[in-house]
């Protein structure tokens, strides 16, 4: 699910070549030099009972030299596998590449897709979809503490620096859902910041982000109504942002299709009623320490939200 | 059982000057490590600098040249001093010790209230921004340097004055003298750094 | 080689050397002492304290991973042990332990009577301990440190970290660097000053050869982190902005400095580690070490090296390519020395006549751990590899194979080759294969599945994780693999108490070694050597011809110490060594005062400072004229020579 050694993507398969590789070289000397120093005791304690013949130092000396010699020529192939894999990894470009821009706060992703149009901007949280056999370029950065953005089926880890912004290329060559997390120590929740890669052919990933730029569905039923006045007057829209409504929160995650989403919590809970009803009234008790508040609701107020939260696709 | 050979030792001499006392060591091992400081300091000054467009950043002035080029002065001028008693020091001259010593702490004196008028003409506060911090760092740092200088010194020369005297001291006037030129040789990279590198870049 | 020699000195001699280096007795007393054998049994016990802490926060945190979504610790709970259990093993442990047995041996070793700085040896072990009073008093007040032993900002900075956990930390820095800064100085003025007469460069025992050089890493690599903490304390308390970015400030420049110490850092464990594989090796294959310059040259080599490979720890942060490639290289060049050293050794082994004691089970067992973690040392080297896992469980178990490998067994190795010269008792051979062997099963069982699990996908530093992630198994078999190596732990400290009541009685070299530490009684004398040793090899006991001199002429009255010449440890001059002192303890109690107060406020260090000035005019003040061993004032005629003249006449044998 989360593994390097499960390589979908372009640059994910060139490292687990590399690590192939290194892992070879690594067991033939590991077992190789144990092999030598088993020997040498051996031949060491036997010589304590008088038998066994004695070595000269110019033998010795022959062999050692000859050992640092396959250490160094051992090295040196290693050397160039790394550096070549590393311009291969980074020669990955496109001209026009599909850009997202991902910034990390404590403790969640902010995802956002970029586009020269800016009303096709699309803003979400927690979940990337991306088509499959394209390059695409991420450009990552923090809102506050050093986060790193990992999705081992797919590339490396690319920390996300406050003050800083780099860009990072990847290409995924099979369809599936690749889970990823922060790999940078960001204090309480560093453990529950995960999120997904959605990896789908063009025309669905098209479909998906055309979805996304719709503006939040509006309401039908009365609770649906309800729960839309519940989010706007409560705490919700301080902090959450629904487009197309008067909430335009931006220090929590995007709301606006959150009923697309699998996860919620930043891959803390799957998204159920169940889970979504638990999390709003006590995100603390499964994420404690994050940012978002308990919201003590009565059941039929609760309700009503929860019917909101569902029809936001 | 078998009787060693001996080689006796007790006429050898009770101490020594330079590179033969242990002393001399010891002040070399702090040598080392604060040069490490400072030179980590001044990379981080350039570090800071790579980062920005403009240097000083925000159009801050640079520090006024005045009292850090006087400063400058006082503090090389004070080496001719230190030299005199360092030598004394290796002549076990304890008038000259004295004598030398007094006045190299008039001119620690010196360029310890200077450093004061340097603080206050650095044109930035190291609270304003990262420029600010590693230069009131850097300062500092020698600052560090210049005020327990003096104080040993001070320590030493009354010494040198009250007792209990005797002729180890004189290797301890020596390697006083030894530290005391690191610290003024160490000022002027730093002098450099704070003064002349916002002027150059 | 003799064990019994016709001392040239009558009774009542030694009789008055031994009152006169003898340490003050009683619990006060035990304040004044300096004797560095001394010092150094308390570094050793202190030590060994903080590293049983920190296995006990290593515990915790196995028993927290063993399950998924264990609700045992909470997150903030958690972050506090991991800080504080990586702190202590790096800061409180690992570099501490090494000195220690510096502290002791070196001056053994080299044949003189004394450290070099003997009072400031003394200051540096009151300042780790009182760094450590303080980090773990912190820690009881829920103050501990919670932001990682590396204290990354912005994490670190007062907006994300508002309370003085993070000063605490930065703080305890302060206190075990200038610990091991002082040490440093004095062991590398010991080895360079004051060597018996006829122990050339080329005759220096190769752990002493180490120990010097991890000295000089010390004196560089030290002053990188003691900016950065202070920078970092300075940013907290009174808004410097070095790391804060909305003020020109940049996060990444605390990396590149913590790193300029980190990686030196890892070589300042590992470096002494091997000087004593070296040293155990030799003596159980009873020849000399094979390839002893390639071996000098190799730990001088890696030491220069180990300066040049810190941004591998920053491979992640996307710097340029070309820079990351010079990097990588120097990352995976230094494995060459690294390799010259292992090969000497199976050759020392492969031409030796080996017998198999516990000090050297754990040679071995350093051979299988040390060369596995150096062997992902160089995929973690590699870019690519890096990218994917760093700050996984795949670097954590990197880095205890090479720091366990590398450093704790070889030290538990010399646990059991130098207790008998410490205690004059024998560890108990049975309990150390027990030992030896828990603790090697343990080990394996522990952090070999971790390799795994870092690339199963299990970041670091997480207080938990899912079910469905599939990581239990592993997490519990490596909780389990903990408990063996905890159990092997608690067998040496059984063995260790028990020995000192109930141990054979050892010998002045039960191991038949052949270096000068054997060369006295176990334990040594106060004097370390009433008659002190020259030197005619590089393994005196085994090469010294019968009639090798021993010194003479030394007073017998103060504590003095003959010093040699650099280059030729030829003798150079005397020197009185001070006796025992309390400045050393208040120096450090009011330097502690002061890095304490000036967490809370900057006039703490203003204030502060003026007890310390005061403790230091007390420390250096002589107490008499005749103090120094030298003439009072006024005196005759000059005794101490000029800089460039010649010694006076000595050494006539």
């Amino acid at each position: 699910m989360q593994s390097v050694l499960a390589p979908a993507g372009t640059q994910s398969s060139s490292i687990y070549s590399l690590w192939s590789l290194m892992l070879l070289a690594s067991v033939v000397v590991f077992t190789v030099t144990l092999l030598f120093v088993i020997a040498g005791l051996i031949r060491g304690v036997r010589r304590t009972r008088n038998e066994g013949s004695p070595s000269s130092e110019r033998t010795l000396g022959r062999a050692v030299a000859a050992a640092i010699g396959a250490t160094v020529t051992i090295l040196i192939a290693l050397l160039v596998a790394s550096v070549w894999t590393g311009r291969r990894v980074a020669s990955l470009h496109a001209s026009s590449a599909v850009t997202i821009e991902v910034t990390g706060h404590q403790w969640w992703w902010e995802i956002a897709y970029d586009d020269a149009v800016p009303s096709r901007r699309v803003t979400t949280a927690n979940e990337i979809h991306l088509p499959l056999g394209r390059p695409v370029v991420l450009k990552v950065t923090s809102r506050d503490v050093i986060h790193s953005f990992w999705a081992p089926n797919l590339l490396g880890k690319r920390d996300l620096i406050p003050g800083y912004t780099t860009a990072v290329w990847l290409q995924v060559d099979r369809p599936g859902v690749f889970r990823g997390q922060c790999a940078e120590f960001c204090g309480l929740q560093h453990a529950h910041m995960a999120f997904d890669i959605v990896a789908e052919p063009e025309a669905d990933f098209e479909r998906w982000l055309d979805g996304m730029r719709q503006p939040a569905s509006e309401p039908h039923g009365a609770i649906e109504q309800r729960g839309r006045d519940l989010f706007m007057t409560n705490r919700c829209a301080g902090c959450h942002a629904v487009t197309g409504t008067a909430a335009h929160g931006q220090v929590a995650p995007d709301l606006t299709h959150v009923a697309t989403r699998s996860a919620i919590g930043a891959g803390t809970l799957p998204n159920t009623r169940e889970h979504m009803q638990a999390w709003i009234k006590d995100p603390q008790a499964s994420k404690p320490g994050n940012q978002m508040p308990a919201n003590p609701l009565s059941a039929d107020d609760l309700q009503a939200l929860l019917a909101y939260m569902e029809m936001l696709r | 059982m078998s009787q060693p050979r001996t080689l006796d030792v007790g006429a050898l001499a009770p101490g020594a000057f330079g590179s033969r006392s242990l002393m001399w060591w010891g002040t070399l091992g702090m040598v080392l490590i604060e040069s490490t400081v400072f030179a980590l300091a001044i990379a981080s000054y350039f570090y800071f600098r790579t980062r920005m467009p403009s240097w000083p950043p925000g159009g801050v002035a640079p520090p006024d040249l005045r009292w850090g080029t006087i400063n400058t002065l006082i503090l090389l001028a004070s080496i001719l001093p230190n030299e005199l008693a360092k030598h004394a020091g290796e002549h076990v001259d304890l008038r000259g010790v004295r004598i030398w010593m007094v006045v190299c702490l008039l001119f620690g004196l010196g360029f310890n209230v200077v450093r004061v008028y340097e603080f206050r003409h650095l044109n930035v506060m190291w609270d304003h921004d990262a420029y600010g911090s590693i230069v009131w760092v850097l300062l500092g740092l020698h600052t560090t340097h210049i005020v327990t200088d003096f104080l040993d010194t001070a320590v030493l020369t009354a010494l040198m004055f009250v007792g209990p005297i005797e002729e180890k001291r004189f290797v301890d006037v020596e390697e006083n003298a030894v530290y005391w030129n690191f610290v003024v040789l160490a000022w002027l990279p730093i002098y450099g750094v704070i003064y002349w590198a916002p002027r150059l870049m | 080689m003799s064990e019994r020699l016709e001392l040239p000195h009558a009774a009542e001699d030694i009789a008055l050397l031994e009152r006169t280096w003898a340490e003050p007795r009683g619990f006060a007393g035990w304040f004044f002492h300096v004797d560095h054998k001394s010092i150094a049994r308390r570094y050793l016990v202190t030590a060994f304290v903080y590293f049983l802490i920190g296995g006990v926060l290593a515990a915790l945190m196995r028993l927290q991973l063993s399950r998924p979504d264990n609700a045992l610790i909470g997150p903030d709970l958690y972050n506090q042990i991991f800080t504080t259990h990586g702190t202590t093993m790096m800061f409180l442990f690992a570099v501490p332990v090494m000195q220690a047995l510096g502290i002791y041996f070196v001056p053994l070793m080299v044949g003189a009577r004394s450290i070099a700085f003997p009072r400031l040896v003394a200051f540096s072990y009151w300042m780790f301990l009182f760094g450590g009073i303080f980090l773990y008093t912190s820690f009881l007040l829920n103050a501990g440190p919670d932001v990682g032993w590396f204290a990354y900002p912005p994490l670190s900075e007062a907006l994300y970290a508002p309370s003085r956990r993070a000063d605490v930390w930065a703080q305890l820095i302060t206190f075990t660097e200038v610990a091991s800064l002082a040490t440093a100085i004095s062991l590398i003025t010991t080895v360079f000053k004051l060597r018996a007469p006829g122990m050339t460069l080329n005759r220096i025992p190769l752990f002493v050869w180490a120990q010097v050089v991890t000295s000089f890493m010390v004196l560089f690599a030290m002053p990188a982190v003691m900016l950065a903490s202070t920078a970092l304390i300075l940013d907290r308390l009174v808004n410097t902005h070095f790391f804060d970015v909305e003020h020109a400030g940049d996060a990444l420049l605390w990396q590149h400095l913590f790193w300029f110490f980190g990686h030196p850092e890892v070589y300042i464990i590992f470096i002494p580690g091997s000087g004593l594989v070296s040293m155990i090796l030799t003596t159980f294959s009873r020849r000399r070490t094979f390839g002893y310059l390639a071996i000098v040259l190799s730990l001088v080599s890696t030491a220069f090296m180990g300066f040049g490979l810190w941004v591998h720890h920053m491979f992640a942060t996307g710097l340029p390519q070309l820079g990351e490639s010079f990097f990588t290289a120097a990352s995976i060049i230094i494995a060459v020395p690294t390799g010259i050293q292992i090969f000497c050794w199976i050759a020392t082994m492969w031409s030796g006549r080996i017998h198999v004691k516990a000090p050297m089970l754990w040679i071995l067992g350093f051979f299988a751990i040390f060369i596995c973690g150096g062997l992902t040392g160089v995929m973690l080297a590699a870019v690519p590899l890096n990218t994917q896992v760093h700050d996984t469980f795949f670097v954590v178990a990197h880095l205890h194979y090479v720091l366990i490998g590398g450093a704790v067994f070889p030290l538990f190795g010399a646990f059991y080759y130098w207790y008998p010269k410490i205690t004059g008792r024998m560890l108990s051979e049975r309990l150390g294969r027990w030992f030896f062997g828990l603790f090697f099963i343990g080990f394996n069982l522990t952090f070999f599945p971790m390799h795994v699990l870092g690339l199963h996908g299990m970041p670091r530093r997480i207080y938990t994780y899912p079910t469905v992630m599939g990581w239990g198994a592993l997490n519990l078999a490596a909780s389990i693999g903990a408990l063996l190596m905890a159990c092997g732990v608690l067998l040496f400290i059984v063995d260790a108490v028990s020995a000192l009541y109930a141990g054979e009685i050892a010998t002045a070299n039960p191991w038949g070694a052949g270096t000068l530490e054997w060369a006295t009684s176990s334990p040594p004398p106060g004097s370390n050597f009433p008659c002190p040793p020259t030197v005619g090899g590089r393994e005196p006991l085994w090469e010294n011809p019968p009639d090798q001199p021993v010194v003479i002429g030394l007073r017998t009255d103060v504590r003095d110490v003959l010093v040699t010449h650099v280059l030729d440890a030829e003798p150079d001059h005397r020197l009185e060594f001070p006796g025992p002192s309390i400045w050393p303890f208040l120096t450090a109690m009011a330097t502690t005062v002061m890095f304490v107060w000036s967490i809370f406020t900057p006039w703490g260090v203003v204030y502060g400072s003026l007890p310390i000035f005061i403790t230091m005019v007390g420390w250096f003040w002589p107490k008499s004229a005749e103090e120094g061993g030298t003439q009072p004032w006024p005196i005759h005629h000059r005794t101490l020579p000029q800089p460039g003249e010649a010694p006076a006449a000595g050494g006539a044998i």
